[in-house]
């Protein structure tokens, strides 16, 4: 039997994002014969743009045009989706900021089953979907078992399924209208833009990058050094930010910055996706974590199990030596 | 008696008699004086308790030696020199000046005791006196105003400069002996013009120059100086009286009261409140000081009696080094407060909270509590005691900055600040050779003696060394010892000091019952942070060593061989830890086990012993980020150490270990200056060839 | 303004080391120091704050076992006026939607202006907000890192977004908002605090009171199950370097070099 999947794409400049590119596979895993149909909200030439874009992914985009949609606005998206989407269908969305603003209250309203931040998939059993997912920080993965007979909105992680390739072409439809009206209780007024510090991460080659496991602030000089040595920066994630041990403009992850370097050091980052998905362009990306069952060891290249306080001084020695 | 002039008694002045005048201005003098000192006891009426009306005995030798020998005075020489100068002038003067105040209205008046041979005596002990102080006040005014020594300087955010005042207070000093000279000297000039026996002038006094210079003045004009000078001197002597208690030279007054009441307990912290137990805690309505009457009696008195010399702060090691904070404000400040709150006149304002208000949340946290501050302070006022109070009441606010949440939150639930599982306490012994075992005491085994490292010690993988190095002293003594392992909990000696009293107390109960479980007749311990609370703030525990009076001991009894240094070192310096040094009067102990080491070459740091330079502070101090410091402590105390041209300097906590080890590696003295624990030490020179098994 | 602020208690993630039990049903829990969800924490905190700005009162409610009453009174010794636990062993097995669905019932047996949750919570779904405010009709803001209050009926929000940017929207009274960690610095609790509400009473509402029963929360009612923990085989995870520390470290210059491109 062939489910009704849809998918929600996210777009910027005309341009779908790497999630529509992703959950198509997704959709994919769920049911092959499956119609998946991508879902645009947006306005004018800038959606327009971005439904050919992913017409290019998905056999079928329905497009919603509306000023109100310039910015993306869950609260006003979320009951036209009502509108549009019949309640048994599946709905996939990103697991981002603007998928957690969306998805819960959208499984409410559609009476459907909803599981957030999916990290694999173990196919559909008649009426049920087998995920995986992740829990205590990215330290533990669980078997889901999700009951889709009612329908079911899932967000899933960034970076992890596979990117389609682009190479359909799909008929773009106008379903403004079938949208219909709405009124939310959430207004967008402005977005206020992070300061850039005095180093701009989002350019480096080399990234250092710490986490709970510098322990305290006097051994972020630890890390300065070895960036030193190596010709790079010091990056960090969000709890050394939270501490204030460094600032904002040196976060790598969804909330933070999102960079591209050539080399990702990771010490004492267990590799929540969160910060990891912050990490783009495939680098070579090396983890130090005392902690072998850490997650970060998962998706880097090389890994050293040892505590970092303890490795990063040699290793800097080491690259000086090696000169 | 014949007078050579008129007594100011016997003149008139604009109508008044003389001696009216002469009642006059000191019994109004006195009156507004009472009046002023009982304004200003109020709000000690209204502080905490605190008891310090014991051990007679002992505080009588303070007031000897602090007070009147002016013991501390020295340690800044020149500004030492000139204050016991002026010290000693006014006690000598003191019976001059009762004199003169009654010779006003009775001229014959003679000091009882003082006729004859000892008035003349005393009579040229004063004029030297009156001199001295009168040249000292004239050293200190130029020194004040002009060199302006660094110590005195106001920062912007404390106010304005207080040099005016210094300069003003000398001046009216000053003025008292010019005055009281050229009373006698006018007396002296006229019998001499009048071929009358003079009185007995010190040569080259004060008054002698004057009598010099009047020799010749015609009558009328000796007449007129003299009694000018008389009642000038009286009414500046009762103006300075009621002027004391306005500002810093209240300390004249209330600086004997201060020292015998002073706190003769080193390394003790107060109880929430005196006299109310452990058990009643509960039914407080609040802990700590919140307002300034919250401040027990006697730190009122010191904030009264601050001479805001400025040599606390020059001392402190966080000052130093740029944070916000700086004793000699906390006094001046809270003396501030006081004085606004409890005016002489009008009415006593409501309170307010002294936190952001007149303190700085910063500067609270700050403190190391090493002691520095109380050791230099000359009239012996405490700090660390006020410090933990205003941390008492932050603690019950909330106001924690958030970098202490964190290791408070481990301590509560783990038992240690990094929030390690009690397993792994023990996990430094895992590494000892086979011969060493450390036993784990419990209800089946029982040492009877028990080594405590702490958490730092047992956690921190370097300083592992350390627990490591002290077990292997204790078996080669053949010590019956044993450690708690996972029943261990933090001493919280920090904890205490940070103000979460309770979080100490459920720690200090948890290890006590261990303690107490595992049989032990004694505690050794490598960390003076556990040393200092097993005996200053756990009551119910066996006597408490540190390991270098275990090792003292045994080299002493011979049971400890050592062989000639090992190290390669040419010279080795010691650092005082504060919990040692200052805190518990272990200076000699661990220098001489340093010296029975053959071929060991020490020298002292200019600043050791009492002059100790803090490392930086233990236990929660090692989490607190300063919201500004230039460098960190550890950093300026390395710098000091590489001054001596050591290439090992020796201590014997593990913080310090820590902190200097961090401090000599940026400072840049890394490979050239080693650090070691004395027990590191110590274990590498055991003599096993030598040992009786 | 009364504020209802959502709170769950949960293995503490800095002070344990998560291991799964041997047959993979649940993590091993014996050795576990638990405490309140951190972002449920800094919620309570925004909501004092509020509270002591506005006026009103902030209720603590949690969904749990007994156990939970702890840190419902850590969260009182804060500063938080009441607190509300809701156990039954009804609840046992309750998926995200159930437990949001309890909270509605006591969301209703009071009257809010404001209900706040933590932005995730151990299991890292971030749902409950969303669902407890499609349930009760009101708006929701997901992810809030700076809340202004404007007059009585309605709030200035920031979001924060990718990038470390903040959307900044208006959202009416009454809502629902989840609340992300750093939004404000959190007071501390000390043992005295907590001890002082030791004898504050803490009403128990079971399903009954919140006329709630199994079939609609429990086990039964979950349309997702956690099925098992386990740990992924590491297939294409890392290359780890073996060795002592020095040889590791000369080998990762080596790949550094080769791999990476540094020179």
């Amino acid at each position: 039997m062939s489910r009704q999947i849809f998918a929600y794409i996210e777009h910027t400049d005309g341009a779908v994002e790497d999630s529509a590119f992703e959950l198509i596979k997704v959709a994919e895993g769920i049911d092959s014969q499956a119609q998946v149909t991508a879902l645009l909200f947006g306005s004018g030439q800038e959606l327009e743009d971005a439904c050919q874009h992913a017409a290019s992914i998905y056999p079928q985009v329905w497009k919603v045009d509306k000023q109100e949609h310039s910015y993306p606005n869950a609260e006003l998206i979320r009951p036209q989706l009502v509108n549009l989407v019949p309640s048994d269908a599946v709905v996939l969305t990103p697991f981002d900021t603007f998928g957690m603003d969306l998805t819960p209250g959208l499984a409410i309203k559609l009476d459907s089953a909803h599981v957030s931040d999916i990290v694999g998939l173990d196919g559909v059993d008649g009426d049920t979907l087998k995920a995986v997912r992740q829990e205590h920080g990215g330290q533990v993965h669980t078997h889901v078992h999700c009951d889709i007979s009612g329908g079911a909105v899932l967000s899933v992680r960034g970076g992890v399924f596979p990117a389609a390739e682009a190479g359909q072409e799909g008929a773009v439809t106008d379903k403004t209208a079938d949208a219909g009206e709405a009124q939310a209780g959430r207004t967008f007024k402005e977005i206020r833009e992070a300061e850039v510090g005095e180093v701009d991460i989002t350019k480096e080659d080399i990234l250092v990058s710490i986490g709970r496991g510098i322990e305290e602030e006097d051994n972020v000089e630890i890390a300065q050094e070895l960036a030193e040595a190596m010709g790079g920066v010091v990056s960090c994630s969000r709890p050394v930010v939270d501490a204030k041990w460094m600032e904002k403009s040196r976060q790598v992850g969804t909330s933070g910055m999102t960079v591209k370097p050539k080399i990702y050091l990771a010490m004492g980052i267990s590799g929540s996706f969160q910060h990891m998905g912050g990490v783009k362009g495939n680098p070579f990306i090396v983890a130090v974590n005392k902690n072998a069952n850490a997650p970060i060891f998962q998706v880097a290249h090389v890994g050293v199990v040892e505590d970092m306080l303890e490795f990063a001084p040699v290793l800097t020695e080491k690259i000086q030596e090696m000169k | 008696m014949e007078h050579a002039l008129i007594p100011p008694a016997e003149i008139a002045i604009l109508g008044i008699p003389g001696m009216v005048l002469a009642l006059l201005i000191p019994v109004v003098g006195i009156a507004a004086f009472g009046y002023i000192i009982a304004r200003r006891l109020i709000p000690l009426a209204k502080g905490a308790s605190d008891p310090r009306f014991d051990r007679f005995p002992t505080r009588i030798k303070q007031v000897l030696l602090y007070w009147l020998a002016q013991y501390k005075q020295p340690r800044y020489r020149l500004a030492g020199i000139l204050h016991i100068v002026i010290f000693i002038g006014f006690l000598i003067l003191a019976i001059r000046s009762t004199s003169l105040v009654i010779i006003g209205f009775s001229p014959d008046f003679v000091f009882p005791g003082l006729d004859g041979t000892a008035g003349t005596v005393y009579g040229v002990l004063k004029d030297y006196a009156a001199t001295a102080v009168f040249i000292a006040c004239i050293v200190a005014g130029v020194r004040r105003g002009f060199f302006k020594p660094q110590r005195y300087s106001v920062p912007a955010k404390y106010g304005t400069e207080h040099t005016w005042e210094a300069i003003f207070v000398l001046g009216l000093i000053g003025g008292l002996m010019v005055f009281e000279g050229l009373f006698e000297a006018t007396a002296v000039a006229a019998q001499a013009q009048q071929g009358a026996a003079a009185e007995l002038i010190a040569p080259l006094s004060l008054a002698w120059f004057f009598s010099v210079l009047l020799g010749q003045a015609p009558v009328a004009a000796l007449q007129g100086l003299h009694t000018t000078a008389y009642f000038l001197h009286d009414a500046i002597f009762f103006f300075f009286l009621c002027y004391l208690p306005f500002g810093k030279h209240f300390h004249v007054i209330s600086s004997i009261f201060n020292v015998v009441f002073s706190k003769l307990d080193r390394g003790r912290i107060k109880p929430v409140q005196w006299g109310v137990s452990d058990e009643e805690l509960d039914n407080l309505e609040s802990f700590g000081v919140r307002y300034v009457e919250d401040f027990t009696w006697k730190h009122m008195l010191d904030f009264y009696t601050c001479v805001d010399c400025g040599r606390c702060s020059d001392n402190c090691p966080a000052n130093t080094v740029g944070r916000p904070l700086s004793p000699r404000f906390i006094s001046i400040k809270a003396r501030d407060e006081m004085f606004d709150r409890f005016p002489v006149l009008g009415e006593i304002k409501p309170r307010e909270p002294l936190i952001d208000r007149v303190f700085e949340q910063d500067a609270i946290w700050s403190c190391t509590t090493c002691g520095a501050c109380e050791e230099e302070c000359p009239v012996m006022n405490e700090y660390i005691d006020k410090i933990v109070d205003l941390r008492r009441a932050m603690v019950e606010a909330g106001q924690v900055p958030q970098s202490l949440q964190k290791p408070l939150g481990a301590l509560e639930k783990r038992g240690n600040p990094y929030g390690k599982t009690e397993k792994k306490r023990q996990e430094w012994t895992q590494s000892l050779p086979e011969e060493i075992q450390v036993r784990v005491a419990g209800s089946k085994d029982q040492p009877a003696t028990l080594y405590f490292p702490d958490s730092a010690t047992s956690f921190d993988e370097r300083l592992q060394d350390i627990a490591r190095s002290s077990a292997t002293i204790l078996h080669y003594c053949g010590e019956d010892f044993g450690i708690l392992g996972k029943a261990e909990r933090d001493s919280g000696h920090e904890v205490r000091r940070f103000g979460e009293e309770m979080l100490f107390q459920t720690l200090r109960d948890a290890n006590t019952q261990a303690i107490d479980k595992s049989g032990a007749e004694r505690v050794v311990t490598s960390d003076p942070h556990a040393f200092n609370a097993l005996t200053k703030d756990y009551s119910e525990v066996p006597p408490a060593q540190h390991m270098s009076q275990y090792i003292l001991d045994k080299i002493q009894s011979g049971v400890i061989k050592l062989k000639p240094m090992q190290e390669e070192a040419s010279v080795v310096t010691y650092h005082d830890p504060c919990y040692m040094g200052r805190h518990n009067l272990l200076y000699d102990t661990p220098r001489q086990v340093l010296d029975a080491i053959p071929g060991l070459t020490r020298v002292e740091m200019e600043r050791s012993r009492d002059r100790s330079f803090c490392c930086g502070g233990g236990g929660l101090m090692l989490y607190y980020e300063p919201p500004e410091e230039e460098e960190r402590m550890g950093q300026k105390r390395a710098r000091m150490i590489g001054e001596t041209g050591a290439d090992l300097v020796v201590s014997c906590c593990p913080f310090c270990l820590t902190n200097l080890e961090d401090g000599i590696k940026t400072s840049g003295y890394e490979g050239q200056i080693r650090i070691m624990d004395l027990t590191e030490l110590v274990a590498r020179h055991l003599d096993w060839d030598a040992r009786q098994a | 303004m009364n504020i209802l602020v959502c709170v769950k208690r949960v293995p503490d993630p800095a002070e344990n080391e998560i291991e799964i039990n041997s047959d993979g049903s649940d993590i091993e829990r014996e050795d576990l120091v638990y405490s309140v969800n951190e972002w449920d924490n800094y919620a309570v905190e925004e909501a004092i704050q509020i509270r002591d700005q506005h006026g009103g009162s902030v209720t603590v409610v949690s969904v749990g076992e007994e156990e939970s009453e702890e840190i419902l009174r850590r969260e009182m010794a804060m500063g938080a006026d009441q607190g509300i636990l809701v156990s039954d062993d009804a609840f046992e097995g309750a998926d995200g939607r159930g437990i949001a669905t309890i909270l509605k019932a006591v969301a209703e047996n009071g009257d809010y202006d404001l209900i706040l949750t933590g932005a995730q919570s151990d299991e890292g779904a971030a749902q409950i907000g969303g669902m407890l405010a499609a349930m009760l009709n009101q708006p929701y803001a997901s992810l809030v890192n700076e809340i202004q209050v404007q007059g009585g009926t309605k709030l200035e929000v920031g979001r924060e977004i990718e990038g470390g940017n903040q959307e900044v929207s208006e959202i009416e009274l009454p809502c629902v908002l989840s609340i992300q960690s750093g939004i404000n610095e959190p007071r501390y609790v000390g043992i005295r605090g907590i001890r002082k509400v030791s004898g504050v009473e803490i009403p128990e509402k079971e399903a009954s009171d919140l006329g709630l029963s199994e079939d609609q929360v429990g086990e039964k009612a979950a349309r997702v199950k956690r099925v098992d923990y386990f740990h992924p085989e590491m297939g294409e995870g890392a290359e780890i370097l073996e060795g002592g520390t020095e040889e590791v470290a000369e080998k990762l210059v080596e790949l550094l070099k080769s791999k990476g491109g540094m020179k």
